[in-house]
């Protein structure tokens, strides 16, 4: 086996080229960020680009911790909200004293507020990983969080504290009023804090903190202190959230407890999870759907958030990584030009998959409405909960999608099995 | 000449179980030492002892001359000791190069720079590729360590431990679990990258023992009952009492 002639993995790779689609990636982002508004101009759309650019930010903070260091966080808001407030403080006293500092500064404060909590609280935290540095970081987002309802001076109580962005020194004519100069403020920092969280994937304390994640036991015998490599993980991390923080505080000229708390720390995770936190981009997928999501599903639905519990199960379950993982398992198949022959299969898998979701929907909505609320409407078809046909029109989408669709799945897994044997054949796939 | 270790009456109980007892060995710089004892007999705890994974009750150990009982293993190793493992011990989910360039970047004194970009660093790109080249992985740098075959592990795990240019090389059963023609490979592999550096080496193939250790230590119920050339441990009535047997005849 040892001896056998493995085709280069390394010759596939290298193709010319290559650095030139790395920077083209980033130029494409670039020029998407700038392009969006123009396209999409609406008032709506606008806040929603904003927010999603925000929660990219942390996102990607987060898989500084969870992804590249592999230190699950259940606080991650308290360096996010914590830069909120230092941020939202900063404006007003720059304001009031009328000192030379522009709003797009701003958001560096922010980022200064999460990593100095960072420094104070990271070295004992850090000093474990595992389920020691996951319990820690759920106790401190609570011990925040719940003092900044007490400490009314600094956090402003249950009201929160409110600033005005456009107080600030204009700069080039810019006040920041108008939520299209905000969006390209976030823009901007989107841009900044993405390709710096990616240079430091690509530095040698990026390196090691993979090595720690993977075994720190290990790291510990070439020569580094993996407390200290976890240390300047939650650093980073810290800076970065409160980047993401400043941000908010920007956008919507306040910061209050919510900032801090649990419901904001387990958003990140799932942003970070559902996107995949294997990949640098995972968690910016994540971030764009659930934020998505979150903004999409809560004008539909009042139960929103079961769905975000059950898309969270069956990522979990099903695609452990996230749609990043989902997407890059298919890498080697288009390398092999072999993906056309898996692509049928999940046509054919998609019409009963569909028919399930629907089940489930529907039978979620029935429940939820059963005892009043608005009438059901599934792809334009009016249901009523109380009536017996939409609960037996629900139970054989339900039962009738999942059993044709288990069956369409293993057609899938075969079709898989048959076009990655090619595409190890070909040496595409290790 | 001070010896490249010195273990001094150590001691080490787990509890009320005492695992080393009264554990005295030298090894001279440049010598190739193989420990060897029935299963059991606290080898790996040794090792363990050595190298800062556990501290020692009691007694003392010297690297080079300094004392290092009671350090913390990123210390030694900054002291110029390298260990594997029995088991393999590698970055799963990274790939063959960065696994070995992890264990370059210590050494090259990069230690936790985040503002370097670790790619364009020369001196570490051409020592991990030396590495690779020397374990013979060259041909499979991008594979994620973890779907390497049981032999190319090895092979890595040993590539890891010498990849920071550490003076004394420490192999806790480097050719276990290998089929025959895999373990000379590897012996000749440990021959060459072992020369000029002080080697312990523990190892269950007596084989491999007296064709590659100058001195061998014997270690029962973690005391050692006799150190030697191959030709005195194969001579020592104690020791071929305790372990060997007719085994080595």
């Amino acid at each position: 086996m040892t001896n056998a002639p493995t085709p280069s993995i390394a010759a596939a790779k290298q193709e010319p080229g290559s650095a030139l689609s790395f920077y083209g990636v980033w130029l494409l982002a670039a020029v998407a960020l700038v392009v969006l508004p123009m396209v999409f101009s609406s008032g709506g759309s606008l806040t929603s680009f904003s927010l999603i650019g925000i929660a990219i930010i942390f996102a990607l903070s987060y898989n500084i911790l969870l992804g590249q260091t592999g230190l699950l966080s259940f606080g991650h808001a308290v360096q996010y909200g914590l830069g909120g407030f230092l941020a939202v403080h900063v404006m007003n006293a720059v304001a009031s004293h009328n000192w030379p500092i522009p709003l797009p500064a701003i958001p560096l404060v922010g980022g200064i507020g999460g990593a100095a909590f960072a420094i104070v609280v990271g070295w004992v935290m850090t000093k474990r990983a595992g389920t020691v540095f996951a319990m820690i970081s759920l106790g401190i987002g609570e011990l925040v969080a719940s003092s900044s309802l007490i400490l009314r001076s600094v956090f402003g109580g249950e009201s929160g504290i409110t600033t005005d962005r456009t107080s600030l020194m204009p700069l080039f004519g810019w006040t920041f009023g108008p939520q299209i100069q905000v969006y390209y403020l976030i823009a901007f920092w989107v841009m900044v804090s993405a390709i710096a969280m990616y240079a430091l994937t690509r530095t040698p304390l990026g390196r090691i903190c993979n090595a720690v994640r993977d075994n720190p036991e290990r790291v510990e015998f070439i020569g580094y202190d993996p407390h200290v490599v976890r240390y300047f993980a939650y650093m980073f991390a810290g800076f970065f959230a409160g980047v993401a923080g400043g941000l908010t505080a920007i956008n919507f000229e306040i910061a209050n407890s919510a900032y801090l708390g649990a419901t904001q720390s387990g958003l990140v995770l799932f942003s970070a999870f559902i996107g995949g936190t294997a990949y640098f981009f995972g968690p910016i997928l994540g971030a764009i759907l659930v934020t998505y999501l979150q903004l999409g599903l809560t004008s539909v639905t009042s139960v929103w958030q079961l769905y975000f519990g059950i898309i969270f199960i069956g990522i979990v379950m099903f695609a452990p990584g996230g749609i990043a993982g989902i997407l890059m398992k298919h890498r080697p198949l288009i390398r092999a030009g072999t993906l056309r022959t898996v692509i049928p299969s999940y046509l054919v898998a998609a019409i009963p998959t569909l028919a399930f979701a629907l089940g489930i929907i529907l039978t979620i909505e029935t429940v939820a409405r059963f005892s009043g609320g608005d009438p059901i409407k599934l792809l334009g078809i009016p249901f009523v909960a109380t009536a017996p046909t939409t609960w037996a029109s629900a139970a054989v989408l339900f039962v009738g999608g999942f059993l044709v669709a288990r069956i369409t799945w293993r057609r899938v897994a075969e079709a898989w099995d048959r076009a990655a044997t090619v595409a190890r054949d070909r040496g595409y796939l290790a | 000449m001070t010896a490249a270790i010195q273990v001094n009456a150590v001691e080490k109980s787990f509890g009320n179980v005492q695992i080393i007892r009264d554990l005295n060995l030298s090894v001279a710089k440049g010598e190739r030492h193989a420990i060897i004892g029935p299963n059991g007999a606290g080898k790996s705890t040794t090792f363990n002892l050595i190298s800062g994974h556990i501290k020692p009750t009691s007694g003392e150990i010297r690297l080079n001359g300094e004392v290092t009982s009671g350090l913390r293993p990123f210390e030694i190793n900054r002291r110029g000791l390298s260990r594997s493992f029995q088991v393999t011990n590698v970055f799963a989910r990274m790939t063959v190069w960065e696994n070995v360039r992890c264990a370059v970047l210590w050494a090259t004194g990069h230690r936790y720079a985040f503002w370097k970009n670790v790619d364009t660093l020369p001196e570490v790109k051409q020592r991990t590729a030396e590495i690779l080249d020397e374990i013979h992985l060259s041909h499979r740098r991008d594979v994620p360590a973890g779907l390497l075959t049981y032999a190319e592990q090895r092979e890595l795990e040993i590539g890891i431990t010498i990849a920071g240019g550490a003076s004394v090389i420490m192999l806790d059963e480097p050719t276990a679990g290998m089929s025959h023609a895999e373990t000379e490979r590897a012996v000749a592999l440990i021959r060459r990258l072992t020369e000029g550096r002080t080697l312990v080496i523990v190892e269950h193939d007596m084989s491999v023992v007296f064709g590659l250790a100058d001195r061998i230590s014997v270690l029962v119920y973690g005391h050692i009952i006799a150190s030697g050339t191959p030709e005195e441990i194969r001579g020592n009535p104690k020791v071929k009492e305790a372990y060997l047997g007719e085994e080595v005849e």
